[in-house]
Protein backbone atom coordinates (compact mmCIF):
# COMPACT_ATOMS: atom_id res chain seq x y z
CA UNK A 1 0.00 0.00 0.00
CA UNK A 2 2.53 2.70 1.16
CA UNK A 3 5.22 1.40 -1.60
CA UNK A 4 3.62 3.26 -3.82
CA UNK A 5 4.66 6.41 -2.71
CA UNK A 6 7.99 6.94 -5.00
CA UNK A 7 9.99 10.17 -3.38
CA UNK A 8 13.61 9.15 -4.75
CA UNK A 9 11.94 8.01 -7.71
CA UNK A 10 15.25 6.27 -9.51
CA UNK A 11 14.59 3.92 -12.32
CA UNK A 12 17.24 1.36 -13.30
CA UNK A 13 18.68 1.56 -16.45
CA UNK A 14 21.24 1.10 -18.83
CA UNK A 15 21.71 4.23 -20.56
CA UNK A 16 23.70 7.19 -21.70
CA UNK A 17 21.65 9.81 -19.54
CA UNK A 18 21.83 7.11 -16.78
CA UNK A 19 25.74 7.08 -17.07
CA UNK A 20 26.18 11.31 -17.12
CA UNK A 21 28.15 12.41 -14.27
CA UNK A 22 25.50 13.94 -11.75
CA UNK A 23 26.71 17.28 -12.13
CA UNK A 24 26.27 17.28 -16.06
CA UNK A 25 22.26 16.77 -15.25
CA UNK A 26 22.53 18.99 -12.72
CA UNK A 27 23.46 22.18 -14.08
CA UNK A 28 21.83 21.17 -17.87
CA UNK A 29 18.31 20.71 -15.49
CA UNK A 30 18.89 23.90 -14.57
CA UNK A 31 19.72 25.60 -18.20
CA UNK A 32 17.06 23.65 -19.07
CA UNK A 33 14.23 25.52 -16.55
CA UNK A 34 15.87 28.72 -17.11
CA UNK A 35 15.46 28.14 -21.02
CA UNK A 36 11.67 27.86 -20.35
CA UNK A 37 11.23 30.86 -18.85
CA UNK A 38 13.46 32.77 -21.44
CA UNK A 39 11.91 31.38 -24.67
CA UNK A 40 8.41 33.68 -25.47
CA UNK A 41 7.39 32.16 -28.80
CA UNK A 42 6.31 28.67 -29.89
CA UNK A 43 9.22 27.93 -31.88
CA UNK A 44 10.89 27.95 -28.70
CA UNK A 45 8.66 25.55 -27.01
CA UNK A 46 8.77 23.37 -30.16
CA UNK A 47 12.56 23.10 -29.84
CA UNK A 48 12.37 22.48 -25.68
CA UNK A 49 10.22 19.74 -26.55
CA UNK A 50 12.14 18.08 -29.15
CA UNK A 51 15.09 18.54 -26.61
CA UNK A 52 13.15 16.76 -24.12
CA UNK A 53 11.78 14.08 -26.37
CA UNK A 54 15.30 13.04 -27.43
CA UNK A 55 16.69 13.41 -23.65
CA UNK A 56 13.89 10.67 -22.68
CA UNK A 57 14.00 8.52 -25.62
CA UNK A 58 18.00 8.52 -24.82
CA UNK A 59 17.37 7.52 -21.00
CA UNK A 60 15.24 4.07 -21.38
CA UNK A 61 12.65 5.12 -18.58
CA UNK A 62 9.02 4.48 -19.79
CA UNK A 63 6.73 7.93 -20.19
CA UNK A 64 4.36 6.90 -17.80
CA UNK A 65 6.79 7.16 -14.81
CA UNK A 66 7.60 11.23 -15.77
CA UNK A 67 3.63 11.31 -15.87
CA UNK A 68 3.67 9.91 -12.30
CA UNK A 69 5.13 13.23 -11.19
CA UNK A 70 2.80 15.46 -13.12
CA UNK A 71 -0.04 13.92 -10.86
CA UNK A 72 1.22 16.33 -7.52
CA UNK A 73 0.94 19.26 -9.76
CA UNK A 74 -2.30 18.97 -11.31
CA UNK A 75 -4.04 21.43 -9.20
CA UNK A 76 -1.47 23.86 -9.41
CA UNK A 77 -1.59 23.70 -13.13
CA UNK A 78 -5.08 24.20 -13.05
CA UNK A 79 -5.67 27.40 -10.90
CA UNK A 80 -2.84 28.69 -12.70
CA UNK A 81 -4.30 27.97 -16.64
CA UNK A 82 -7.55 29.08 -14.87
CA UNK A 83 -6.40 32.47 -13.58
CA UNK A 84 -4.52 33.03 -16.34
CA UNK A 85 -7.80 32.55 -18.52
CA UNK A 86 -10.07 34.79 -17.03
CA UNK A 87 -7.91 37.99 -15.41
CA UNK A 88 -5.61 38.65 -18.46
CA UNK A 89 -6.95 41.81 -19.67
CA UNK A 90 -6.84 42.41 -23.89
CA UNK A 91 -8.82 41.48 -26.99
CA UNK A 92 -11.84 39.76 -26.06
CA UNK A 93 -12.32 36.50 -27.77
CA UNK A 94 -14.98 34.42 -25.98
CA UNK A 95 -17.42 36.01 -23.69
CA UNK A 96 -19.82 34.33 -21.18
CA UNK A 97 -21.52 35.89 -18.89
CA UNK A 98 -19.08 37.94 -16.48
CA UNK A 99 -16.33 35.70 -17.36
CA UNK A 100 -14.22 36.67 -20.35
CA UNK A 101 -11.29 34.89 -22.25
CA UNK A 102 -9.20 37.12 -23.82
CA UNK A 103 -6.78 36.14 -26.75
CA UNK A 104 -3.75 36.94 -24.63
CA UNK A 105 -5.16 34.90 -21.82
CA UNK A 106 -5.51 31.75 -23.86
CA UNK A 107 -1.76 32.70 -25.13
CA UNK A 108 -0.60 33.30 -21.21
CA UNK A 109 -2.33 30.11 -20.00
CA UNK A 110 -1.43 27.70 -22.58
CA UNK A 111 2.52 29.06 -21.94
CA UNK A 112 1.94 28.57 -18.46
CA UNK A 113 0.99 25.16 -18.98
CA UNK A 114 3.46 24.38 -21.12
CA UNK A 115 6.20 25.65 -18.79
CA UNK A 116 4.92 23.76 -16.05
CA UNK A 117 4.69 20.27 -17.24
CA UNK A 118 7.68 20.90 -18.87
CA UNK A 119 9.96 21.87 -15.83
CA UNK A 120 8.22 19.11 -13.96
CA UNK A 121 8.88 15.93 -16.60
CA UNK A 122 12.86 17.69 -16.79
CA UNK A 123 13.08 17.48 -13.44
CA UNK A 124 11.48 13.79 -13.37
CA UNK A 125 14.20 12.99 -16.10
CA UNK A 126 16.95 14.21 -13.85
CA UNK A 127 15.66 12.13 -10.35
CA UNK A 128 14.79 9.47 -12.54
CA UNK A 129 18.16 8.59 -13.71
CA UNK A 130 20.14 9.65 -10.94
CA UNK A 131 20.46 8.22 -8.04
CA UNK A 132 19.94 10.08 -4.47
CA UNK A 133 23.53 9.27 -3.70
CA UNK A 134 24.75 10.65 -6.41
CA UNK A 135 23.03 13.67 -6.71
CA UNK A 136 24.36 14.75 -3.45
CA UNK A 137 27.51 13.93 -4.09
CA UNK A 138 27.58 16.71 -7.35
CA UNK A 139 25.67 19.20 -5.77
CA UNK A 140 28.60 19.34 -2.70
CA UNK A 141 30.96 19.25 -5.95
CA UNK A 142 29.08 22.18 -7.35
CA UNK A 143 28.71 23.85 -4.41
CA UNK A 144 32.21 23.31 -3.76
CA UNK A 145 33.55 27.34 -4.15
CA UNK A 146 31.10 28.07 -1.38
CA UNK A 147 33.11 27.06 1.11
CA UNK A 148 35.63 29.66 0.58
CA UNK A 149 32.53 31.85 2.43
CA UNK A 150 32.35 29.29 5.13
CA UNK A 151 29.06 27.47 3.92
CA UNK A 152 29.01 24.02 5.40
CA UNK A 153 29.02 22.27 2.04
CA UNK A 154 30.28 18.81 3.17
CA UNK A 155 28.03 18.76 5.86
CA UNK A 156 24.66 20.29 4.43
CA UNK A 157 25.93 17.26 1.51
CA UNK A 158 25.66 14.40 3.92
CA UNK A 159 22.76 15.64 5.95
CA UNK A 160 20.63 15.30 2.75
CA UNK A 161 22.21 11.88 1.28
CA UNK A 162 21.23 10.49 5.37
CA UNK A 163 18.06 12.02 4.57
CA UNK A 164 18.00 10.44 1.27
CA UNK A 165 18.93 6.82 2.64
CA UNK A 166 16.16 7.14 5.38
CA UNK A 167 13.27 7.76 3.39
CA UNK A 168 12.61 4.03 1.89
CA UNK A 169 13.92 2.43 4.93
CA UNK A 170 11.43 4.84 6.79
CA UNK A 171 8.79 3.92 4.86
CA UNK A 172 9.64 0.07 4.57
CA UNK A 173 9.28 0.45 8.63
CA UNK A 174 5.85 2.65 7.99
CA UNK A 175 4.78 -0.29 6.20
CA UNK A 176 5.82 -3.08 8.32
CA UNK A 177 4.42 -1.19 11.55
CA UNK A 178 0.59 -0.54 10.11
CA UNK A 179 0.78 -3.92 9.01
CA UNK A 180 1.19 -5.46 12.01
CA UNK A 181 -1.41 -2.87 13.90
CA UNK A 182 -3.46 -3.34 11.60
CA UNK A 183 -3.43 -7.96 12.10
CA UNK A 184 -4.25 -6.43 15.62
CA UNK A 185 -7.36 -4.91 14.28
CA UNK A 186 -6.31 -1.19 14.08
CA UNK A 187 -8.60 0.48 11.54
CA UNK A 188 -6.52 3.28 9.88
CA UNK A 189 -9.10 4.58 7.13
CA UNK A 190 -12.92 4.61 8.41
CA UNK A 191 -13.95 7.66 10.53
CA UNK A 192 -14.00 11.29 10.49
CA UNK A 193 -10.48 13.23 11.19
CA UNK A 194 -10.19 13.58 14.58
CA UNK A 195 -10.74 9.47 14.91
CA UNK A 196 -8.05 9.20 11.65
CA UNK A 197 -6.03 11.38 13.62
CA UNK A 198 -6.26 9.15 16.74
CA UNK A 199 -5.55 6.20 14.86
CA UNK A 200 -2.38 7.37 13.65
CA UNK A 201 -1.04 7.34 17.51
CA UNK A 202 -0.57 3.13 17.39
CA UNK A 203 1.59 4.14 13.95
CA UNK A 204 3.53 7.26 14.78
CA UNK A 205 4.92 6.25 18.80
CA UNK A 206 6.59 2.84 17.30
CA UNK A 207 7.70 4.99 14.03
CA UNK A 208 9.57 7.61 16.14
CA UNK A 209 10.90 5.55 18.60
CA UNK A 210 12.66 2.97 15.73
CA UNK A 211 13.55 6.43 13.84
CA UNK A 212 15.65 7.99 16.94
CA UNK A 213 17.15 4.53 17.40
CA UNK A 214 18.01 4.40 13.78
CA UNK A 215 19.70 7.55 14.11
CA UNK A 216 21.52 6.81 17.09
CA UNK A 217 23.22 3.62 15.83
CA UNK A 218 23.82 5.03 12.85
CA UNK A 219 25.58 8.46 14.77
CA UNK A 220 27.23 5.74 16.79
CA UNK A 221 28.90 3.80 13.71
CA UNK A 222 29.95 7.07 12.04
CA UNK A 223 31.83 7.83 15.06
CA UNK A 224 33.01 4.32 15.55
CA UNK A 225 34.48 4.93 12.18
CA UNK A 226 35.92 8.08 13.35
CA UNK A 227 33.83 10.70 11.37
CA UNK A 228 34.91 14.00 11.93
CA UNK A 229 33.30 15.75 9.04
CA UNK A 230 34.17 17.22 5.42
CA UNK A 231 38.20 17.60 6.13
CA UNK A 232 40.48 16.24 4.10
CA UNK A 233 38.45 13.60 2.97
CA UNK A 234 38.47 11.81 0.11
CA UNK A 235 36.13 9.65 -2.21
CA UNK A 236 36.22 6.11 -2.67
CA UNK A 237 34.62 7.24 -5.80
CA UNK A 238 35.03 10.67 -7.10
CA UNK A 239 33.23 12.32 -9.41
CA UNK A 240 35.21 12.75 -13.10
CA UNK A 241 34.34 13.93 -15.93
CA UNK A 242 34.56 11.70 -19.20
CA UNK A 243 34.53 12.26 -22.83
CA UNK A 244 30.24 11.63 -22.87
CA UNK A 245 29.94 14.94 -20.31
CA UNK A 246 31.96 17.09 -21.85
CA UNK A 247 29.81 15.82 -25.26
CA UNK A 248 27.01 16.75 -22.89
CA UNK A 249 27.73 20.17 -22.05
CA UNK A 250 28.37 20.78 -26.09
CA UNK A 251 24.98 19.94 -26.80
CA UNK A 252 23.99 21.97 -24.15
CA UNK A 253 25.22 25.24 -25.08
CA UNK A 254 24.00 24.25 -28.67
CA UNK A 255 20.12 23.87 -27.04
CA UNK A 256 20.85 27.12 -25.36
CA UNK A 257 22.08 28.74 -28.21
CA UNK A 258 19.03 27.60 -30.64
CA UNK A 259 16.57 28.41 -27.70
CA UNK A 260 17.86 32.05 -27.54
CA UNK A 261 18.34 32.40 -31.32
CA UNK A 262 14.02 31.10 -31.72
CA UNK A 263 13.52 34.72 -29.57
CA UNK A 264 15.03 36.40 -32.34
CA UNK A 265 12.68 34.61 -35.45
CA UNK A 266 9.96 36.46 -35.82
CA UNK B 1 -12.08 -24.40 10.60
CA UNK B 2 -9.13 -24.96 8.36
CA UNK B 3 -7.31 -22.17 5.83
CA UNK B 4 -6.55 -23.57 2.04
CA UNK B 5 -4.17 -21.43 -0.40
CA UNK B 6 -5.07 -21.86 -4.05
CA UNK B 7 -2.67 -21.82 -6.48
CA UNK B 8 -1.25 -18.79 -4.89
CA UNK B 9 1.16 -16.39 -6.74
CA UNK B 10 2.29 -13.39 -5.63
CA UNK B 11 4.84 -10.84 -7.50
CA UNK B 12 5.69 -7.70 -6.09
CA UNK B 13 6.25 -4.32 -8.24
CA UNK B 14 4.14 -5.88 -10.96
CA UNK B 15 3.87 -3.02 -13.47
CA UNK B 16 8.04 -2.17 -12.86
CA UNK B 17 11.88 -3.36 -14.29
CA UNK B 18 12.34 -4.94 -10.93
CA UNK B 19 8.97 -7.10 -10.46
CA UNK B 20 9.82 -10.34 -8.05
CA UNK B 21 7.81 -13.59 -8.20
CA UNK B 22 7.65 -13.68 -4.85
CA UNK B 23 5.07 -17.14 -4.84
CA UNK B 24 4.94 -19.35 -7.19
CA UNK B 25 1.16 -21.63 -7.23
CA UNK B 26 1.08 -22.22 -3.43
CA UNK B 27 -1.23 -24.61 -2.45
CA UNK B 28 -1.56 -25.68 1.12
CA UNK B 29 -4.07 -26.89 3.06
CA UNK B 30 -4.14 -25.62 6.89
CA UNK B 31 -6.00 -28.01 9.01
CA UNK B 32 -7.73 -27.11 12.47
CA UNK B 33 -5.14 -27.77 15.60
CA UNK B 34 -1.72 -28.77 13.69
CA UNK B 35 1.70 -27.44 14.99
CA UNK B 36 3.08 -26.45 11.83
CA UNK B 37 7.10 -25.30 11.10
CA UNK B 38 7.00 -22.98 8.34
CA UNK B 39 10.88 -23.06 7.16
CA UNK B 40 12.99 -21.36 4.11
CA UNK B 41 16.01 -19.66 3.47
CA UNK B 42 15.82 -15.63 3.46
CA UNK B 43 13.96 -14.30 0.58
CA UNK B 44 12.31 -17.97 -0.06
CA UNK B 45 8.95 -16.23 0.58
CA UNK B 46 7.92 -17.13 3.86
CA UNK B 47 6.98 -13.85 5.90
CA UNK B 48 5.21 -12.56 2.39
CA UNK B 49 3.44 -16.22 2.39
CA UNK B 50 2.38 -15.58 6.21
CA UNK B 51 0.62 -11.81 5.60
CA UNK B 52 -1.69 -13.61 2.94
CA UNK B 53 -3.27 -15.99 5.36
CA UNK B 54 -4.71 -13.15 7.22
CA UNK B 55 -5.51 -10.82 4.33
CA UNK B 56 -2.86 -8.48 4.65
CA UNK B 57 -1.68 -8.86 1.12
CA UNK B 58 -3.74 -9.98 -1.60
CA UNK B 59 -2.40 -12.42 -3.70
CA UNK B 60 -1.80 -10.98 -7.56
CA UNK B 61 -3.96 -14.66 -8.88
CA UNK B 62 -4.93 -18.16 -6.89
CA UNK B 63 -7.28 -17.34 -3.86
CA UNK B 64 -7.51 -18.46 -0.36
CA UNK B 65 -10.44 -19.64 2.14
CA UNK B 66 -11.05 -19.39 5.52
CA UNK B 67 -13.94 -21.84 6.69
CA UNK B 68 -14.55 -22.26 3.16
CA UNK B 69 -14.85 -18.42 2.43
CA UNK B 70 -13.18 -17.01 -0.21
CA UNK B 71 -11.08 -14.07 1.91
CA UNK B 72 -10.76 -11.45 -0.79
CA UNK B 73 -14.51 -11.35 -1.83
CA UNK B 74 -16.08 -8.11 -1.63
CA UNK B 75 -18.24 -8.47 1.72
CA UNK B 76 -15.93 -10.41 3.74
CA UNK B 77 -15.24 -9.24 7.19
CA UNK B 78 -11.38 -8.75 7.27
CA UNK B 79 -11.30 -7.39 10.31
CA UNK B 80 -13.12 -10.57 11.65
CA UNK B 81 -10.19 -12.99 10.06
CA UNK B 82 -7.51 -10.92 11.43
CA UNK B 83 -9.03 -11.34 14.84
CA UNK B 84 -9.01 -15.36 13.93
CA UNK B 85 -5.53 -15.49 11.93
CA UNK B 86 -3.28 -13.77 14.78
CA UNK B 87 -0.20 -12.44 13.05
CA UNK B 88 3.30 -11.95 14.87
CA UNK B 89 5.53 -10.09 13.11
CA UNK B 90 9.50 -10.60 13.13
CA UNK B 91 10.46 -8.03 15.95
CA UNK B 92 7.34 -7.53 16.84
CA UNK B 93 8.59 -6.00 19.89
CA UNK B 94 8.99 -2.43 17.81
CA UNK B 95 4.95 -2.22 17.45
CA UNK B 96 4.39 -1.38 21.08
CA UNK B 97 3.53 1.92 21.94
CA UNK B 98 1.00 2.29 25.05
CA UNK B 99 2.17 3.66 28.24
CA UNK B 100 1.94 0.40 29.88
CA UNK B 101 2.28 -3.37 28.95
CA UNK B 102 -0.88 -4.09 29.93
CA UNK B 103 -3.00 -0.89 27.92
CA UNK B 104 -0.78 -2.13 25.07
CA UNK B 105 -1.94 -5.93 25.37
CA UNK B 106 -5.35 -4.52 25.37
CA UNK B 107 -5.02 -2.70 22.17
CA UNK B 108 -6.22 -5.70 20.22
CA UNK B 109 -9.21 -7.17 21.89
CA UNK B 110 -10.66 -3.34 22.02
CA UNK B 111 -10.47 -2.93 18.43
CA UNK B 112 -12.68 -5.79 18.15
CA UNK B 113 -15.27 -4.20 19.95
CA UNK B 114 -15.01 -6.43 23.16
CA UNK B 115 -16.88 -4.86 26.47
CA UNK B 116 -13.53 -3.10 28.65
CA UNK B 117 -13.94 -5.83 31.63
CA UNK B 118 -13.81 -8.48 28.61
CA UNK B 119 -10.71 -6.91 26.43
CA UNK B 120 -9.08 -6.79 30.27
CA UNK B 121 -9.94 -10.30 31.12
CA UNK B 122 -8.15 -11.01 27.93
CA UNK B 123 -5.10 -9.32 27.88
CA UNK B 124 -5.02 -10.53 31.63
CA UNK B 125 -5.24 -14.06 30.28
CA UNK B 126 -2.99 -13.56 27.39
CA UNK B 127 -0.25 -12.06 29.35
CA UNK B 128 -0.49 -15.29 31.83
CA UNK B 129 -0.51 -17.59 29.10
CA UNK B 130 2.69 -15.94 27.57
CA UNK B 131 4.24 -16.29 31.47
CA UNK B 132 4.87 -12.57 31.99
CA UNK B 133 5.06 -11.70 35.67
CA UNK B 134 2.43 -9.34 37.38
CA UNK B 135 4.69 -7.32 38.54
CA UNK B 136 5.44 -5.74 35.02
CA UNK B 137 2.20 -5.21 33.87
CA UNK B 138 1.82 -1.61 35.01
CA UNK B 139 5.30 -0.80 33.67
CA UNK B 140 6.37 0.96 30.33
CA UNK B 141 6.78 -1.65 27.62
CA UNK B 142 9.64 0.41 26.99
CA UNK B 143 11.23 -0.51 30.58
CA UNK B 144 11.33 -4.19 29.30
CA UNK B 145 14.19 -6.21 28.59
CA UNK B 146 14.25 -7.80 24.77
CA UNK B 147 12.69 -10.84 25.27
CA UNK B 148 10.12 -9.65 27.82
CA UNK B 149 8.97 -6.97 25.51
CA UNK B 150 8.73 -10.00 22.47
CA UNK B 151 6.65 -11.59 25.12
CA UNK B 152 4.06 -8.92 25.62
CA UNK B 153 4.08 -8.09 21.47
CA UNK B 154 2.50 -11.81 21.21
CA UNK B 155 0.11 -11.56 24.40
CA UNK B 156 -1.18 -8.28 22.02
CA UNK B 157 -2.01 -10.69 19.50
CA UNK B 158 -3.07 -13.59 21.70
CA UNK B 159 -5.61 -11.17 23.68
CA UNK B 160 -7.29 -11.57 20.60
CA UNK B 161 -8.09 -15.18 20.77
CA UNK B 162 -7.20 -15.98 17.29
CA UNK B 163 -7.78 -20.16 16.25
CA UNK B 164 -4.44 -19.88 14.06
CA UNK B 165 -2.03 -18.32 15.49
CA UNK B 166 1.38 -17.15 13.18
CA UNK B 167 4.52 -16.60 14.26
CA UNK B 168 7.11 -15.14 12.03
CA UNK B 169 10.59 -15.91 13.38
CA UNK B 170 9.65 -15.25 16.82
CA UNK B 171 13.05 -15.78 18.08
CA UNK B 172 14.98 -13.87 15.88
CA UNK B 173 18.02 -11.69 18.02
CA UNK B 174 17.28 -13.49 21.07
CA UNK B 175 20.08 -15.45 22.60
CA UNK B 176 19.85 -19.11 23.08
CA UNK B 177 18.09 -19.20 26.53
CA UNK B 178 15.44 -16.58 25.68
CA UNK B 179 15.05 -18.65 22.89
CA UNK B 180 13.98 -21.90 24.23
CA UNK B 181 11.75 -20.11 26.68
CA UNK B 182 10.05 -18.74 23.74
CA UNK B 183 9.71 -21.38 21.96
CA UNK B 184 8.63 -23.70 24.90
CA UNK B 185 5.84 -21.00 26.06
CA UNK B 186 4.47 -21.58 22.63
CA UNK B 187 4.45 -25.54 22.42
CA UNK B 188 2.38 -25.01 25.74
CA UNK B 189 0.01 -22.70 24.36
CA UNK B 190 -0.41 -24.87 21.72
CA UNK B 191 -1.16 -27.81 23.91
CA UNK B 192 -3.62 -26.07 26.30
CA UNK B 193 -5.38 -24.14 24.09
CA UNK B 194 -5.24 -26.70 20.90
CA UNK B 195 -4.94 -23.76 18.22
CA UNK B 196 -3.04 -24.30 15.14
CA UNK B 197 -0.16 -22.74 15.87
CA UNK B 198 2.54 -21.63 12.57
CA UNK B 199 6.20 -21.00 13.39
CA UNK B 200 8.00 -19.61 10.92
CA UNK B 201 12.08 -20.16 10.96
CA UNK B 202 15.27 -20.35 8.94
CA UNK B 203 16.17 -22.80 11.83
CA UNK B 204 15.22 -26.68 11.47
CA UNK B 205 16.64 -26.95 14.55
CA UNK B 206 14.14 -24.42 16.23
CA UNK B 207 10.97 -26.29 15.16
CA UNK B 208 12.61 -29.94 14.70
CA UNK B 209 11.46 -30.11 18.59
CA UNK B 210 7.97 -29.27 18.55
CA UNK B 211 6.22 -29.51 15.09
CA UNK B 212 4.46 -32.35 13.41
CA UNK B 213 4.32 -30.80 9.92
CA UNK B 214 6.78 -29.18 8.02
CA UNK B 215 6.65 -26.69 5.27
CA UNK B 216 9.63 -25.66 2.80
CA UNK B 217 9.80 -22.97 0.92
CA UNK B 218 12.53 -22.25 -1.50
CA UNK B 219 12.20 -19.01 -4.07
CA UNK B 220 8.43 -19.09 -3.89
CA UNK B 221 7.64 -22.36 -4.29
CA UNK B 222 6.62 -25.06 -1.56
CA UNK B 223 9.43 -27.70 -2.06
CA UNK B 224 8.68 -29.99 0.51
CA UNK B 225 5.45 -30.77 2.70
CA UNK B 226 5.49 -33.67 5.09
CA UNK B 227 6.57 -34.34 8.82
CA UNK B 228 9.76 -33.47 10.14
CA UNK B 229 10.98 -37.59 9.53
CA UNK B 230 10.62 -37.36 5.79
CA UNK B 231 11.38 -34.24 5.30
CA UNK B 232 14.83 -34.65 6.93
CA UNK B 233 15.38 -37.77 5.10
CA UNK B 234 16.09 -34.64 2.00
CA UNK B 235 19.01 -33.22 3.86
CA UNK B 236 20.80 -33.18 1.08
CA UNK B 237 19.00 -31.25 -0.88
CA UNK B 238 17.86 -29.21 1.84
CA UNK B 239 21.51 -28.30 1.99
CA UNK B 240 21.86 -27.06 -2.15
CA UNK B 241 18.91 -24.79 -0.99
CA UNK B 242 20.59 -22.72 2.22
CA UNK B 243 18.82 -25.06 4.72
CA UNK B 244 20.20 -27.90 7.27
CA UNK B 245 18.42 -30.52 8.92
CA UNK B 246 19.17 -30.73 12.31
CA UNK B 247 22.12 -31.92 14.11
CA UNK B 248 21.10 -35.13 15.20
CA UNK B 249 20.35 -35.99 11.83
CA UNK B 250 24.18 -35.91 10.48
CA UNK B 251 24.86 -37.39 13.88
CA UNK B 252 22.90 -40.39 13.13
CA UNK B 253 24.02 -40.63 9.41
CA UNK B 254 27.48 -40.61 10.22
CA UNK B 255 26.84 -43.41 13.23
CA UNK B 256 25.23 -45.38 10.74
CA UNK B 257 27.93 -45.18 8.45
CA UNK B 258 30.75 -45.94 10.98
CA UNK B 259 28.43 -49.24 11.43
CA UNK B 260 26.62 -48.47 14.35
CA UNK B 261 22.92 -49.72 13.59
CA UNK B 262 20.79 -46.88 14.22
CA UNK B 263 17.92 -45.78 12.64
CA UNK B 264 18.63 -42.12 10.39
CA UNK B 265 15.37 -40.71 11.05
CA UNK B 266 15.13 -39.22 14.32
CA UNK B 267 14.89 -35.75 15.01
CA UNK B 268 15.13 -34.29 18.31
CA UNK B 269 18.42 -34.74 20.52
CA UNK B 270 15.88 -37.04 23.04
CA UNK B 271 14.73 -39.61 19.93
CA UNK B 272 18.52 -39.76 19.23
CA UNK B 273 19.79 -41.23 22.89
CA UNK B 274 17.22 -43.46 22.55
CA UNK B 275 18.62 -44.76 19.34
CA UNK B 276 21.97 -45.14 20.18
CA UNK B 277 21.58 -46.83 23.45
CA UNK B 278 19.30 -48.75 21.62
CA UNK B 279 22.60 -49.80 18.89
CA UNK B 280 25.19 -50.01 21.64
CA UNK B 281 23.00 -52.53 23.59
CA UNK B 282 22.50 -54.81 20.21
Amino acid sequence: MIREITLGQYYQADSVIHKLDPRVKLVATICFIISLFVVNNWFGYVVAAIFLAIVIKLSKVPFKFMIKGMKAIVFILMITVVFNLFLTPGEALVSVWKLTITKEGARIAVMMAIRLSFLIIGSSVMTLTTTPNSLTDGMEKLMNPLKAVKVPVHEVAMMMSIALRFIPILLEETDKIMKAQIARGADFESGNLVKKAKAMVPLLVPLFISAFRRANDLAMAMEARCYRGGDHRTKMKPLKYRRRDGIAYLVLVCYLAVCVSMNFVI
Amino acid sequence: MSLILDHVNYIYGDDTALAVHALKDVNLVIPDGQFIGLIGHTGSGKSTLVQHLNGLIKPTSGSIYFNGEDIHASDYDKKKLRSKVGLVFQYPEHQLFEIDVFTDVCFGPKNLGLSKQETELRAYAALKQVGLEDEYFYQSPFDLSGGQKRRVAIAGVLAMKPDILVLDEPTAGLDPKGRDEILDQIAKLKEETGITVILVSHSMEDVAKYVERIIVMNKGSVLYDDVPKEVFKHYKELEQVGLAAPQVTYIMQALREKGLPVATDVTTIEEAKQEILKGIKL
